[in-house]
């Protein structure tokens, strides 16, 4: 009888098989997909912003059955969402704290980048479509904060929209194109949907796609920074490599575990996260006659907002903002070490990266708090320590004094 | 004449000729989608002019109303406000209002208005977009002893004295806009049309 169904099944897989390569597929990617098998705790972050992604696709179908993109209406859609939808509450909170999660996995995840030097030749690529997916995922997330209609969305949307009209000749021309209308207004409100919940979606599904593809030829790095396809068996086989599925999928679902474990607590029980995910002027509707007292931009934004309040002068301050995301796509090309790991680095290198960390959070919190004199010099200083990491690197990542790499990858 | 031999040159211009020819359609099709993106006739024509009735304004004291979807402040200075005006001269970065975009001829003046006691300008901060406050008080705790009243950016710190001018090094490269406007009678402002005199 199970011999009946087994042979059955094994038939409609080869019936399959001879018309989309079902079987090949799961094999090269899965089950013949060989990981380096030191992967650490950082290696996480890669599967869980997968999650994410598709935690606000889900969420965000479903919002979208509810919430209406005009000026008139988009405000009070959201309370009815909160108040009158069934789980409305819960679909927005995910939606809303997905966001804020997904920058923290991302940012985590490429400081897992930073500390193995995952970008390094031959990973370029990879990186370099890494660097696409978060430059598009800034600007999801930025359009979707307008869409609640609040306060902070009008403003902040207002702010950034104005950062193009600092381009000489052409900005004011293009700022207009971008709101298409003299302020920001309902026309600017229901693009902005478009884009949101349409154009960017497909644009990151496509560049995740790609990092994929960049990922599965190249291979993973892994925590000591040496290619395991140097050392293989007679098949064909890294000696230090061992099959993504099951051996990764499993580690991976320890990992989805715990961060939905982290996740809920937060929808459940800190949603706005004391105003750092959800501001509290967001709370009262869009008033264009009106500015807060205090406007900022949401968390995951500050670092490179703090960058532009440093410069005191409208266009040199957008070029320097656009210079801080532009660099970090140059980061392959600036490292000059022998060693890609961290562990294998000398000081200069571990001293640098320590002073970007602390430059970076310094800069995301100076970026929430109102410019005074003080936390504008500190902005600056912060701002000139930033750029030094990536600047000075060819100098620094030269002399520094590197270990030899061991040969095989090592059990830490 | 056919020899049988690929003409590879040929391929090649023929080629690019084809791409070229197909890269000034992409262009024209994407023409449509790009300028549909323009503020629509709707949007143009939805600058009426507003007509604003000023007799209730009380010296010192500034009112907004919307005009475009902006905000537009009338301020009325009292004689100490006017006062002070050309004594911030030193301090400000275009204090002759020498900027012509940022104002129609007839608010070229010091006061940067028709009715030097009335002061129109758009409430909207040249830097980001942002709506400055009001701020007509002396030398408060947060913006330091030398404030002789103006107005506030909160969101970059930008300020503005009370004709709308920037002062010097900051985040805000040039004054308010003052919008085209007019008074209909004593009391009666037309925001949005120039006077007819010119």
């Amino acid at each position: 009888m199970f011999d009946k169904i087994a042979h059955r099944l094994s038939d409609l897989r080869e019936w399959a098989d001879e018309r989309f390569p079902v079987t090949a597929f799961w094999q090269n990617h899965l089950v013949k997909y060989y990981a380096p098998k030191n992967l650490n705790f950082w290696y996480f972050f890669g599967s869980l912003a997968f999650l994410v992604l598709v935690i606000q696709l889900v969420t965000g179908i479903f919002l979208t059955m509810n919430y209406k993109p005009t000026a008139d209406t988009a405000f009070a859609s959201v309370e009815y969402i909160m108040r009158d939808v069934n789980w409305g509450w819960l679909i927005r909170y995910m939606h809303s704290t997905g966001a804020s999660f997904f920058f923290i996995v991302i940012y985590l995840h490429m400081f897992r980048a930073l500390l193995y030097g995952s970008y390094r030749e031959p990973r370029e690529l990879l990186w370099v479509f890494g660097m696409l997916i978060f430059v598009v995922l800034m600007a999801e997330a930025f359009m979707g904060y307008l869409l609640p209609w609040g306060q902070m969305s009008f403003w902040g949307a207002q702010v950034i929209i104005s950062l193009f009209g600092a381009i000489p000749y052409i900005g004011d021309e293009l700022a207009l194109w971008i709101r298409g209308d003299f302020v920001v207004a309902d026309a600017t409100l229901n693009r902005f949907f478009a884009f949101h919940v349409i154009a960017f979606p497909l644009l990151l599904i496509g560049l995740v796609l790609f990092h994929m593809i960049a990922l599965h030829s190249v291979g993973s790095n892994n925590p000591d920074g040496i290619e395991i396809k140097k050392h293989k068996d007679e098949n064909g086989v890294p000696l230090d490599g061992i099959p993504f599925h099951p051996y990764y999928t499993v580690k991976d679902m320890v990992g989805v575990v715990v961060f939905l474990m982290i996740f809920s607590a937060v929808i459940f029980y800190a949603p706005e996260m004391g105003g750092w995910f959800l501001e509290k002027d967001n709370f009262v509707a869009a008033d264009p006659l009106k500015t807060p007292e205090h406007i900022a931009p949401l968390w995951y934004f500050t670092p490179f907002y703090a960058i532009l309040r440093a410069v005191p002068d409208k266009f040199l301050g957008v070029v320097a903002m656009g210079a801080s995301m532009v660099v970090l796509f140059l980061l392959p090309w600036l490292d000059r070490s022998p060693v890609r790991s961290i562990r294998y680095r000398g000081a200069w290198f571990k001293l640098a990266l320590s002073i970007f960390v602390i430059s970076f959070i310094s800069l995301a919190y100076l970026g929430t708090v109102a410019a005074t004199p003080l936390a504008t010099l500190f902005s600056r200083i912060f701002s000139i320590l930033y750029f030094a990491f990536f600047l000075l690197m060819p100098i620094y990542s030269k002399w520094d004094k590197a270990k030899p790499l061991p040969e095989r990858v090592t059990g830490k | 004449m056919d020899t049988g031999e690929i003409d590879h040159g040929r391929r090649r211009m023929l080629l690019a000729a084809t791409a070229a020819m197909g890269g000034v359609g992409a262009v024209y099709v994407a023409t449509p989608f790009v300028l549909s993106m323009d503020p629509s006739e709707k949007a143009k024509a939805a600058g009426a002019p507003v007509d604003v009735d000023i007799s209730k304004l009380e010296p010192g004291q500034v009112m907004t109303v919307e005009w475009r979807g902006k905000p537009v402040w009338v301020l009325r200075r009292n004689e100490q406000m006017l006062k002070i005006l050309p004594e911030l001269d030193r301090f400000l970065r275009d204090p002759n209002s020498d900027e012509l975009s940022q104002q129609p001829v007839y608010a070229k003046n010091l006061q940067r208005s028709i009715n030097p006691e009335y002061m129109v300008m758009i409430g909207i901060c040249t830097h980001l977009g942002c709506s400055p406050t009001y701020r007509p008080e002396f030398a408060p705790p947060d913006l330091g002893p030398e404030w002789k009243g103006g107005f506030f950016c909160p969101c970059h710190g930008s300020t503005y004295d009370l004709a709308g001018r920037v002062y010097a090094g900051m985040p805000a490269p040039s004054n308010l806009v003052i919008p085209p406007h007019h008074y209909v009678s004593a009391t009666r402002l037309l925001v949005g049309v120039d006077p007819e005199a010119i």
